[in-house]
């Protein structure tokens, strides 16, 4: 019994790194680059439904629009503001480096704004929880809906890339962008829309992670964002369907160590893994094999 | 393609690294943000008016701590309570017939800028310390009134080395011993029999109080039944803390974490229909000043801290009332401690005799002695003794959180 309230607990704590995720590896996955601040805009998104919710008194429905729109806003600016002016640095490292720059003037603003003291999220899912043996096994709204809200952005994500147009120019700057601009091709405003999707699913996440865990700070997002980048490359950093499983199986081994090993070592557990993975299939599990171009 | 994805891991391992600290930092400032609840008891009011010195000297009692910068919220509470003490006494006839002259200087919570304040102090011919207020500071300044040897009293300096001199005491109980307090009051009060224990393991204060406790128990007539750790690095979920502890049939869980984590693991017990009484210690204090917080999850956690601004007894109630009076606000554990620590000296001081006009040094050697022999009752504790170590005795106290508020127990 108690090992399938660990497996729903691990899917659970998953399906959150998942979501995350999703937004990561989408990033990478067009722009090549790593966006550090990912997790902090999750924050942003959880703030700003914080503030439309529990502040304002107004509906949850209205404060997730809010926040997609103030963290697509936010996307875009960084994207412009901090990214662009690098993106033909000679090294990959100046905008990695830019990104952790970015991550704590965000939670700094955070700090200044909504000061220190945690805050209690309320939950902005409605389902009820599913109680199953008797009520000893539990799985909560927040985990349902998680996992449905995971699985439909999948799959509309890999819809749009492969059938829309935008999606396809996507998938030709990610391919090459020099080839693409010379298709005609706007490549700024290709990674802008990238930004722009990927920090709206980072609002979506930040309400999805707070809903789960209701306890927000301006550092909130930044642990369960290096996880989730954890879980994208565990996935197959790029690979749509390669986060949401990266992210449900991080999810699970986490649990598992913590449950069967040691509480203390869950970490380390967790990185172990990743190691093994990466040095058995190097690209992750449903990650593609990519020739380095000579 | 390898070489830039190991880049990326690399940075990721440094950016979980200062992800720890950020989290750290966060604890530390939530920490000092922390506020008491309110009460509003008729009020009771205290004539503090000064009055001239009659006779020759004074006593000049320094005091340390952080007014302005991060930790501020504990300096201010200490200048304000030691203040309202001093007024007290003097008002009161002072010290063996000499008035006090209180002088508080800001440290910002940095050592250096401590050390700093305590030369200041010096020049002004300070006697006596009542300081520093942080733990690190303490620590800096306890090396210089050590080689001087100055007596030292600190209110709230709660590291073990902050008074590792025979010449420094302290108020407040020390990190390890709140978890040797909270294993007593749990074992003598008969609160729980299977104990579970959820810690950080990442955190020296919450370690260490852990330590401690599961050292106590094993005289106390509970077991330990389940004791779980998390880390800095993750602590959102606590499902399977929380259910290894429900596996395990305890039926108190003790959490000497701060009120952050303590407030998620609330949420998570009520989902999963699992309720012990959760037993915390003054890291807890401020749980229910969580913005939007449901306090009804918190409903009946009981916390060891010395203080609880809306206890019944006389002094409190007086205390509370003056010092609401005086500076507008709810006093914290820290202003009780400050306060108790002028009232600390003032009766070391009555019982060796000591007068203005003996150097630090004599006055030091005076007060050492004298300050294992007094019996405090004060506001975080009745019938407070010290040792030679510097060290408190003195009874636990408890609150339990009713209807939203901490109720005294």
């Amino acid at each position: 019994m108690s090992f399938i309230s660990y497996l729903i607990n691990g899917i659970s704590l998953g399906s959150v790194y998942a979501i995350i995720a999703l937004g990561y590896t989408m990033v990478y996955g067009i722009a090549k680059m790593l966006n550090f601040a990912h997790g902090d805009v999750i924050m942003v998104g959880a703030f700003t439904v914080f503030t439309i919710v529990s502040t304002l008194g107004l509906p949850p429905a209205l404060g997730i629009l809010v926040a997609i729109i103030v963290c697509t806003v936010f996307g875009i600016t960084i994207e412009r503001v901090a990214y662009k002016p690098l993106r033909n640095a000679a090294s990959p490292l100046a905008v990695l480096i830019t990104a952790i720059g970015v991550s704590y003037l965000l939670q700094n603003l955070a700090l200044i704004i909504f000061g220190a003291n945690t805050k209690s999220f309320t939950s902005v899912v409605a389902v009820k929880p599913l109680k199953l043996a008797e009520g000893n096994l539990v799985i909560s709204g927040e985990t349902i809906v998680t996992i449905i809200v995971g699985i439909a952005v999948m799959i509309i994500l890999s819809l749009f890339i492969s059938k829309a147009k935008a999606g396809q120019a996507m998938l030709a700057v990610a391919e090459d962008k020099g080839a693409a601009q010379l298709m005609g091709i706007n490549v700024n405003k290709t990674i802008a829309l990238t930004f722009a999707i990927g920090s709206a699913l980072a609002a979506v996440a930040g309400v999805l992670l707070c809903s789960a865990y209701p306890s927000l700070t301006p550092y909130t997002g930044a642990m369960p964002g290096i996880k989730a980048f954890v879980a994208a490359v565990f996935g197959g950093i790029g690979s749509i369907p390669g986060a949401m499983i990266g992210g449900i199986l991080l999810g699970i081994i986490e649990i598992f160590g913590k449950a069967y090993i040691s509480s203390q070592m869950a970490d380390a557990i967790v990185f172990a893994v990743l190691i093994i993975v990466l040095l058995v299939k190097p690209t992750g599990i449903l990650g593609k094999k990519i020739q380095e171009k000579v | 393609m390898k070489k830039f994805m190991s880049i990326a891991m690399t940075s990721a391992m440094v950016m979980s690294l200062f992800a720890g600290c950020g989290n750290t930092a966060a604890n530390g400032t939530a920490d000092t943000t922390e506020t008491a609840t309110g009460t509003d008891t008729a009020a009771e009011s205290t004539d503090a008016s000064e009055e001239t010195a009659a006779s020759g000297g004074v006593f000049k009692i320094g005091g340390i701590g952080p007014t302005t910068g991060g930790a501020a919220v504990y300096g201010m509470a200490v200048q304000n309570a030691a203040q309202l003490a001093v007024d007290e006494i003097n008002a009161a006839g002072g010290i063996n017939g000499y008035q006090i002259e209180f002088k508080f200087e800001d440290d910002e919570n940095d050592p250096e800028k401590s050390v700093n304040a305590y030369n200041t102090l010096k020049d002004w011919d300070m006697q006596m310390l009542m300081g520093t207020v942080t733990s690190g500071c303490c620590v800096a300044v306890v090396e210089k009134t050590s080689s001087d040897n100055m007596f030292q009293l600190t209110p709230s300096g709660s590291s073990v080395e902050a008074i590792q001199y025979d010449n420094a005491f302290r108020v407040c109980f020390s990190d390890p011993n709140q978890g040797m307090a909270s294993a007593k009051y749990i074992g003598e009060n008969g609160i729980g029999t299977k104990v579970a224990v959820i810690y950080d393991s990442s955190d020296i204060y919450s370690s260490g109080i852990y330590q401690k406790f599961v050292a106590e128990a094993a005289n106390q007539p509970f077991e330990i039944v389940s004791a779980e750790a998390f880390t800095a690095d993750s602590k959102t979920d606590f499902s399977v803390q929380l259910q290894k502890a429900k596996d395990s049939g305890a039926d108190l869980v003790f959490l000497p974490i701060y009120y952050t984590e303590a407030s998620l693991i609330l949420s998570q017990a009520a989902t999963m229909n699992y309720a012990p009484i959760f037993f915390g210690c003054d890291g807890l204090d401020g749980i229910l000043d969580v913005e939007n917080f449901d306090t009804s999850l918190a409903e009946g956690v009981m916390l060891l801290t010395p203080f609880a601004a809306d206890a019944q007894d006389e002094l409190t109630q007086k205390f509370v009332t003056s010092y609401k009076e005086k500076f507008g606000d709810t006093p914290n554990q820290f202003a009780a401690d400050a306060y108790d620590a002028i009232y600390a000296i003032k009766a070391a001081a009555e019982k060796a005799g000591v007068t203005p006009d003996m150097d630090v040094s004599a006055i030091c050697e005076a007060m050492k002695s004298s300050m294992t022999q007094i019996t405090l009752d004060g506001l975080t504790g009745v019938g407070m003794t010290w040792d030679a170590s510097g060290e408190p005795n003195k009874e636990p106290k408890a609150v339990k959180i009713e209807n939203g508020a901490y109720i005294a127990m």
